[in-house]
C-alpha cells in the first residue's frame, strides 16, 4: 500500500470537466436548446433618440406582414405588468419598454412576434413611430443643473439619491493635516461584453396563471422577486430556469431581467411561447454597462505621506433608469472606501444621477474600478506633490499585518492578510529593481518609460444588505433589516451510491463543476470523476435563495464552502451508519479511496457505494438514532454579514483579498501608443482551490481591465447619440493586445469561509486600470490622466505646437467639435455658369429641388419656403429611405439663404443647417459657396459613425454639384439625375 | 442582425454575372468575399435586391504576372496573394500592406478587388493601388475599360465604377530596380481600421507618399526626395490638405501629426530599401 494518495484534490489544477463539451462544440447554450413547438420569435424596435416623447406608433403595416403574429407596444406591456421596483424612495417608474417616452438610444419601443427572426426584423421596418425629440443630458454633473432636461419628473430633477456619511472626525483631521491633496476623476463607461448575448424563452400557462422562463440570467436571484412582481404573480408562479451553459457574463447577464418581464408579457399576450436572442447591436446599445462616475477625492496628509482623512464626493451616473439593483455599484464598495489603508476619518457624499444613456448594472469589478482609480491616482498624486516615492506612501498607509481582522472606518471587517509582506514579495519577485534600471536606461536614452503601482483590497461575497446603506437609518428601520448572503448546496446519494451535487451558482464558463467535484471528493474520500455536478437552475425545484447566482466572486468562498459543509454533514451521517456495521465509533470511521474503513484496521472496510446506497435499500438496518443519508441541502450565511448600523457602517462584503500590482510601460514618442513592458499582479485570495482556474480568473480579469484602461468606452455624443454600436468602434482587446501578466500569490486563508478561500475574479478589474494609468502618468510626467488611454489624447503631451500650413485648405471649417461628438461640418464652393438670380429662383422651385436633392422621389411644397420630400440617401451599398423636410430662412435674394433640414428614416435621423451664398463673378458666372453643420443620430450614428463625415460630404457635395449642373443648364432630366444618384430607373 | 430578403445568383461565368449587373444595376451587389458586404446586409445598412456571387467564375480567379505588372482577378482572395512565395520580391509594398488588411480570418475570404470596390478610405489595398499608380479594369456587358487608380476613388465608399460594371481585375506594376517601398499603419488594435496608413515609393525621381485613413479616399502626393530641406514643409502641407477630421479614435491634429512623422519615417525607410 505504498501508493500514497494525494492529500486532497482541492488545491490541484485538475482538467476541467466542462472543457470536453465546450471545446468540441457540444456546449448547451440557450440558443442550442430548441424551443417549444409554436414558438414565436421576438425582435425589438429600439429608440434612435436619446430622449423623445413617443407621440404615435403605427403598427398596422407590420401586423399585416404574413408570418407576424403580434406587434406589442409599451401600452400593451403596461396592461400585463407593473413597473419594475426602483431602488430609491421616489415616485418613479421603470418599465422594460418605453411607455410614451424614450430616454436612451436603444430603449425598446415595440416588440414584433413572428414565425422567425428574419420576418420579425422585416416587420420592424414597417412600424412607424412619431417621435418628438426632447433635449438630452449625458453628463452627470450637467444633469444636476437646474436647467437640464429632466428624465423622470417624479424625482423633481435628475438626482435620484443624495446621501452624506461621516466616519471618525474628518473635519478635525483635515484641519490638522499638514497637506490637503485632491484629485478629480471622470471614470468612463465600459462593459465586459460576453461572447454570448442575452437569451430568453418565455411561456405562460393561463390555466394556472404561471410563467415558465428559460433565460441565461446570472443572478442575484433577489431579482426573481422583482421579475415576479412585475409580471403580477407570486414567486411560486414564476419558474425561472437557466440553461446548462452560459457563454460568459461578468455581471452583465444580471440585466437580462427586464427582458424576462418583456418576453413573459409577450408570451401572455400572444398565448404562445416567445423566444428572443439578443444580437450584438442590441447588446452594445441596450444591455447594461458599468456606471460612469465623477469623483472628487481629497486627502488630509502628513509631511511623510501618511493619510489621515479622506473626503469622497461621488456623482454616480446610472443612465436612464434606476434599474434594480442600482445604485448598488456605488454602495458595493461602501465598507472599502479606504482601500488597503488604515485611515480612520472619512467623509462621503454619494449622489446618484440619471442621464440619457443606457441603464447600468453589474459588471466585473462592480464599483471597484471607479473607487480605486480615484484612490490609487490620489496616492500617486500625494507622492508627486510631496516628492515621495509612491511605494513609501503606500507602505506608510497599509493596514498593519497585526491588525486583522481589521474593521475599516466605514464598517468593513477585513478578514485576513499581511499587506506589507505581500507587497514586499511582489516587489521582489516581480523584479522591481530590474524595472527601475530599465527605466533609468530608457530615460537616459530619451525614451518614455514609466512604472506604476496599485494596492487594492478586493471584496467578495456581497452582503445582501449593503444596498440599504442608500437609505437613511430611519428608512432602514421602517423597511426592516436586510443582511447576509445565503449560499446553498445539495448533495444527493442515489440507489447505487453515486454522488451528485447541485448548487445555485449559475456558472458562465468558470469551472464550478470541476471545483465542486474536487471539494466533495475530498470530503467523501472519492475521486472527482465519481461526482456529478449539476449547475443549471430551476427555481421551481432547486434549493436557492436571494443571494444565489454568480456575482461578487462568491463561488470559491461561499458556494464551494457550502458544498463542503453539505458533504461533511452527509459524511458524518454516513459515518454513524458505517460505525454500526464496522463495529467502531463513528469518529474512527475513515473515508478514503472509495472505501469506508476503520481507522485502525484497513481490512475492516466497506465500499463507499454500498454504504451510500444503504439508506435506499435497507433503511431498516440504519441505527435507530441516525437519520437516513440520502440527500443533504445546506444553507450557509456568514454571521459577519450584518445589517448596516445606525451610524451607516456596513460590512459590505465577507472576504477581502489583497492585490499589489506593478506595471512598467513604454510610450512611443511618435504615436503615443502604450506598450506594456511588464505587468506583475500579486494576489492574496486566501486558500487557492484550483491554481489553474485562479490563473484564468486573474488573466481574464487583467485582459478586461486592460481593455477598460486602453480601448473601451461606451461613448455618447453630447446629444445622447450612441457612438460605439459595433465592435469596430467599441474596441475590446484581442490576444494581440494583451501581454501575459506575471501572476504571484501569497496565501492567508480567510477565517470566515469554510474552505479559507476568498474571491479572486474581480480584483484585476479594480487594480489594473489605475496601475496602467499610474505607469503612463509616470512615463509622461503627468498630473492628470483619464481613461481610456487614447494615443491621440496622450500625444497632446508629446507633440509640441503644431506647424501651420503654408496655405490653408479651403474646406477647413471653424473649430471642430470635441472628439467623439457626432457633429459634422464642412464647406465648399462651386462655380456655375449662370446669373445669381437664376440660381436663386431654382432654390425656391420644387421642381429644381427634386432634381438636385440627392435621391429625391417627390417634393411637396408646403409654403414658399418649406418643402417636404421622400429621399433615398446613401453611399456605396449603404442606402436608406428618409422623409425629409427642408425650409429656407434668412432670405437675402439673390445673395444668401439658410437651408435648414431634417431627415428621418429606418437608418436614423439627421438635422442640419447650411448657409449658402451666391456671388456673381461675371455676367454668367456665379460662385455658390456653402457651409454646413449637421448632427446625425440613430442607427447610422451608432454603427457607421466612422463613415458619416465622409458620407455627409458626398451627399451634400452631390446636392451642390447637382445645383451647379442644373443652373448651368446642362441637359439632364430629372430621371437621369435619379439614375446617376441612385442607379435606379 | 438578420438581412432583408435578397435573391442570390451564383454566376457560372463572367457573362452571366455581367448580365445580372446589366439587368439589375444598382439593385445588385457583387459578392466577392463578403467581408464588408455581409455585415452591412446583416445590419440592414445595405439592401440589395440581388447578390451576384462571382467566386465560381474561373476566368476571374487568375493572377497574372507578365514581368512588369501583376494582374489580380476579381475572385482572387487576399490570402492567395499574401501567400505567393515571390510576392515580397515582385511587389514589396503589397507584401508589406497585406498583413494589415483585416485579420487572417477575413483575408482568407476577402478578395483584393472586393476591397477596391468597397473603397473604404482606410483600406490598405486601395492605398497600395494608388501609391503604385495601379489600374482598375472595369467590365460591363457594353464595354471594358481601364481607370487609373488615382482617379478611381472618388470619395467615401464612392468610385468611378458604373452600376452595371464589375471590377474584373486590378493591375499594379511590379517592383522596379532602384525603387524602394515602405508601408506603415497606425490603428488602435491590430486589424482595426487605420487611423492612418502610409505607403511610400522612393525612386530616382523622388518620393511619393500615399496616405489612407485621413481623407475620404486614399490620396497620393509627390514629395521632395528624402533628406531634402523642402520635405518637412511639403509633408506639413500634405498633412493639412488631407482635411483630417476628429472621430472617436483619433483627433484631426493627431492624424496630421502622424502624416508628418510616420510619413517621413516611411519615406526614409523606402529610401533605405532602394539599396
Amino acid at each position: 500500500m505504498s501508493t500514497s494518495a494525494p492529500p486532497t484534490w482541492v488545491g490541484r489544477s485538475l482538467p476541467r470537466v466542462e472543457d470536453a463539451a465546450l471545446l468540441t462544440g457540444r456546449g448547451r447554450y440557450i440558443d442550442d436548446l430548441g424551443a417549444p413547438p409554436g414558438t414565436l420569435h421576438a425582435a425589438i424596435l429600439r429608440s434612435p433618440h436619446a430622449h423623445a416623447s413617443v407621440e404615435s406608433i403605427d403598427t398596422a403595416r407590420a401586423r399585416e406582414l404574413p408570418g407576424v403574429a403580434a406587434v406589442l407596444t409599451g401600452a400593451d406591456i403596461q396592461k400585463l405588468t407593473t413597473s419594475l421596483v426602483v431602488g430609491v424612495k421616489a415616485p418613479v417608474e421603470c418599465w422594460p419598454i418605453g411607455v410614451g417616452r424614450v430616454r436612451y438610444v436603444g430603449e425598446p419601443v415595440a416588440l414584433v412576434l413572428a414565425r422567425d427572426r428574419y420576418r420579425a426584423e422585416d416587420a420592424l421596418d414597417l412600424i412607424e413611430v412619431g417621435y418628438r425629440p426632447l433635449p438630452a443630458v449625458v453628463d452627470p454633473r450637467v444633469a444636476l443643473d437646474g436647467g437640464s432636461p429632466v428624465l423622470h419628473e417624479g424625482l423633481g430633477g435628475n438626482l435620484a439619491s443624495d446621501r452624506s456619511f461621516r466616519y471618525g472626525d474628518p473635519e478635525r483631521a483635515f484641519a490638522e493635516a499638514a497637506h490637503r491633496i485632491a484629485i478629480e476623476i471622470e471614470y468612463p463607461r465600459s462593459a465586459c461584453t460576453p461572447i454570448e448575448t442575452y437569451g430568453v424563452v418565455a411561456e405562460y400557462d393561463p390555466g394556472i396563471d404561471a410563467y415558465d422562463v428559460l433565460a441565461n440570467f446570472q443572478g442575484p436571484f433577489s431579482l426573481h422577486a422583482v421579475i415576479a412582481r412585475a409580471l403580477k404573480v407570486p414567486g411560486n408562479r414564476l419558474r425561472l430556469r437557466t440553461p446548462p451553459e452560459s457563454g460568459g457574463s461578468f455581471g452583465i447577464k444580471q440585466a437580462v431581467f427586464p427582458y424576462i418581464v418583456l418576453m413573459g408579457a409577450a408570451a401572455r399576450a400572444t398565448g404562445r411561447p416567445v423566444k428572443w436572442i439578443e444580437d450584438r447591436l442590441e447588446h452594445l446599445a441596450a444591455s447594461a454597462c458599468a456606471t460612469n462616475r465623477f469623483t472628487r477625492l481629497e486627502a488630509g496628509v502628513t509631511n511623510e505621506g501618511r493619510i489621515t482623512a479622506l473626503a469622497w464626493d461621488q456623482v454616480e451616473d446610472c443612465g436612464a433608469h434606476l434599474r434594480a439593483p442600482e445604485p448598488a455599484t456605488l454602495y458595493r464598495m461602501h465598507g472599502n472606501m479606504t482601500g488597503a489603508y488604515d485611515i480612520r476619518h472619512v467623509s462621503i457624499r454619494n449622489r446618484v444621477v440619471l442621464t440619457n444613456k443606457m441603464p447600468t448594472g453589474l459588471n466585473r469589478g462592480f464599483g471597484g474600478p471607479q473607487v480605486y482609480f480615484a484612490l490609487e491616482r490620489l496616492v500617486q498624486r500625494i507622492a508627486r506633490t510631496l516628492s515621495l516615492d509612491p511605494l513609501d506612501v503606500i507602505r506608510r498607509n497599509l493596514v498593519p499585518a497585526d491588525a486583522f481582522p481589521y474593521r475599516t472606518a466605514t464598517g468593513a471587517l477585513l478578514d485576513s492578510g499581511d499587506y506589507p509582506t505581500t507587497m514586499a514579495k511582489a516587489l521582489d519577485q516581480g523584479g522591481l529593481a530590474e524595472l527601475r534600471r530599465k527605466r533609468d536606461a530608457a530615460r537616459a536614452a530619451g525614451r518614455l518609460y514609466g512604472i506604476g503601482y496599485a494596492a487594492v483590497v478586493e471584496p467578495s461575497v456581497s452582503n445582501m444588505g449593503y444596498i440599504t446603506t442608500v437609505l437613511t437609518a430611519a428608512e432602514r428601520r421602517k423597511a426592516g433589516p436586510k443582511n447576509g448572503a445565503q449560499a446553498t448546496a445539495t448533495i444527493n446519494l442515489d440507489a447505487v451510491g453515486s454522488v451528485s451535487v447541485h448548487v445555485a451558482s449559475v456558472p458562465q464558463g468558470q469551472g464550478h463543476r470541476t471545483v465542486l467535484a474536487q471539494v466533495v471528493a475530498d470530503a467523501l474520500g472519492l475521486r472527482p470523476q465519481d461526482i456529478r455536478v449539476i449547475t443549471d437552475m430551476d427555481t421551481a425545484k432547486d434549493a436557492w435563495s436571494i443571494a444565489s447566482g454568480n456575482y461578487s466572486s462568491r463561488f470559491a468562498p461561499a458556494v464551494a464552502g457550502a458544498a463542503h459543509l453539505a458533504a461533511t454533514r452527509l459524511r458524518e451521517r454516513l459515518a454513524r451508519i458505517a460505525a454500526a456495521q464496522l463495529n467502531v465509533p463513528a469518529e474512527e470511521v475513515l473515508f478514503e479511496g472509495g472505501k469506508v474503513r476503520a481507522k485502525a484496521n484497513p481490512d475492516n472496510a466497506l465500499s463507499f457505494s454500498r454504504l451510500a446506497a444503504a439508506s435506499h435499500w435497507a433503511p431498516g438496518t440504519l441505527p435507530a438514532d441516525t437519520q437516513n443519508a440520502i440527500r443533504e441541502t445546506i444553507f450557509w450565511t456568514p454571521p459577519e454579514l450584518t445589517a448596516p448600523t445606525d451610524a451607516d457602517e456596513v460590512n459590505s462584503s465577507l472576504c477581502h483579498g489583497f492585490i499589489f500590482d506593478i506595471c512598467a510601460v513604454e510610450v512611443d514618442r511618435t504615436t503615443a501608443e502604450v506598450k506594456i513592458d511588464r505587468y506583475v499582479t500579486m494576489h492574496d485570495c486566501g486558500r487557492i482551490l484550483h491554481p489553474g482556474m485562479v490563473a484564468g480568473q486573474v488573466t481574464g480579469g487583467f485582459a478586461q481591465a486592460l481593455g477598460a484602461a486602453t480601448l473601451e468606452e461606451h461613448a455618447y455624443a453630447a446629444d445622447g447619440s450612441f457612438l460605439t454600436g459595433t465592435l469596430a468602434d467599441y474596441l475590446i482587446p484581442t490576444v494581440m493586445e494583451v501581454p501575459e501578466p506575471l501572476v504571484l500569490h501569497h496565501e492567508t486563508p480567510s477565517p470566515f469561509t469554510p474552505l479559507g478561500a476568498k474571491g479572486v475574479g474581480e480584483g484585476n478589474c479594480m487594480s489594473t486600470p489605475v496601475c496602467i494609468a499610474n505607469a503612463v502618468a509616470d512615463a509622461l510626467d503627468l498630473d492628470d490622466i483619464s481613461l481610456p488611454l487614447l494615443p491621440a489624447r496622450l500625444a497632446e503631451h508629446l507633440h509640441g505646437p503644431e506647424p501651420a500650413p503654408k496655405t490653408r485648405p479651403t474646406a477647413l471649417a471653424a473649430a471642430p467639435a470635441k472628439t467623439g461628438e457626432r457633429r459634422l461640418f464642412g464647406e465648399g464652393q462651386a462655380t456655375v455658369a449662370a446669373p445669381a438670380a437664376r440660381i436663386w429662383a431654382m432654390l425656391l422651385d420644387p421642381n429644381t429641388l427634386l432634381a438636385v436633392v440627392p435621391g429625391a422621389h417627390g417634393i411637396e411644397k408646403i409654403s414658399d419656403t418649406q418643402f417636404r420630400a421622400d429621399v433615398t440617401l446613401g453611399i456605396g451599398p449603404v442606402k436608406g429611405r428618409y422623409r425629409a423636410e427642408i425650409s429656407l430662412s434668412d432670405l437675402d435674394p439673390p445673395r444668401a439663404v439658410t437651408l435648414t433640414g431634417g431627415a428621418d428614416g429606418v437608418l436614423g435621423f439627421g438635422r442640419g443647417r447650411g448657409h449658402v451664398t451666391l456671388r456673381e463673378e461675371g455676367p454668367d458666372r456665379t460662385v455658390i459657396a456653402y457651409r454646413y453643420e449637421a448632427a446625425i443620430g440613430g442607427k447610422v450614428a451608432s454603427i457607421g459613425g466612422r463613415l458619416l463625415d465622409g458620407a455627409a460630404r458626398v451627399i451634400i457635395g452631390q446636392f451642390f454639384q447637382a445645383l451647379a449642373a442644373q443652373a448651368g443648364g446642362r441637359r439632364r432630366g430629372v430621371g437621369a439625375w435619379l439614375r446617376r444618384l441612385l442607379g435606379r430607373p | 442582425m438578420k438581412p432583408a430578403a435578397f435573391d442570390y445568383v451564383r454566376a457560372e461565368g463572367a457573362t452571366e454575372a455581367l448580365e445580372v449587373l446589366h439587368a439589375e444595376g444598382a439593385n445588385a451587389r457583387v459578392l466577392a468575399g463578403g467581408q464588408s458586404l455581409l455585415p452591412m446586409l446583416n445590419m440592414r445598412l445595405a439592401r440589395p435586391a440581388v447578390l451576384v456571387d462571382i467566386m465560381a467564375v474561373t476566368e476571374w480567379r487568375r493572377v497574372d504576372d507578365d514581368g512588369s505588372h501583376l494582374r489580380i482577378g476579381a475572385a482572387v482572395r487576399q490570402v492567395e496573394i499574401e501567400q505567393r512565395a515571390d510576392l515580397a520580391r515582385r511587389q514589396p509594398l503589397l507584401a508589406a500592406a497585406l498583413p494589415w488588411v483585416g485579420h487572417a480570418q477575413t483575408r482568407s475570404r476577402g478578395t483584393v478587388c472586393g476591397s477596391v470596390a468597397h473603397a473604404d478610405p482606410s483600406a490598405e489595398l486601395p492605398l497600395v493601388l494608388v501609391a503604385l499608380d495601379g489600374r482598375v479594369h472595369l467590365r460591363s456587358r457594353r464595354r471594358a475599360r481601364q481607370v487609373p487608380a488615382t482617379g478611381f476613388f472618388t470619395g467615401m465608399m464612392a468610385t468611378a465604377r458604373a452600376d452595371d460594371e464589375i471590377i474584373e481585375a486590378v493591375s499594379l506594376p511590379c517592383a522596379k530596380p532602384g525603387t524602394g517601398y515602405a508601408f506603415r499603419e497606425v490603428s488602435r488594435r491590430h486589424g482595426d481600421f487605420a487611423i492612418i496608413a502610409c505607403a511610400a515609393v522612393v525612386g530616382e525621381r523622388g518620393a511619393r507618399l500615399a496616405v489612407g485613413g485621413v481623407a475620404d479616399r486614399p490620396v497620393t502626393r509627390d514629395l521632395p526626395a528624402p533628406g531634402s530641406p523642402g520635405l518637412p514643409d511639403a509633408l506639413n502641407q500634405f498633412a493639412w490638405d488631407l482635411d483630417a477630421r476628429d472621430d472617436l479614435h483619433a483627433t484631426a491634429r493627431y492624424r496630421r501629426e502622424m502624416v508628418r512623422r510616420i510619413g517621413r519615417e516611411v519615406i526614409e525607410e523606402a529610401q533605405r530599401c532602394r539599396a
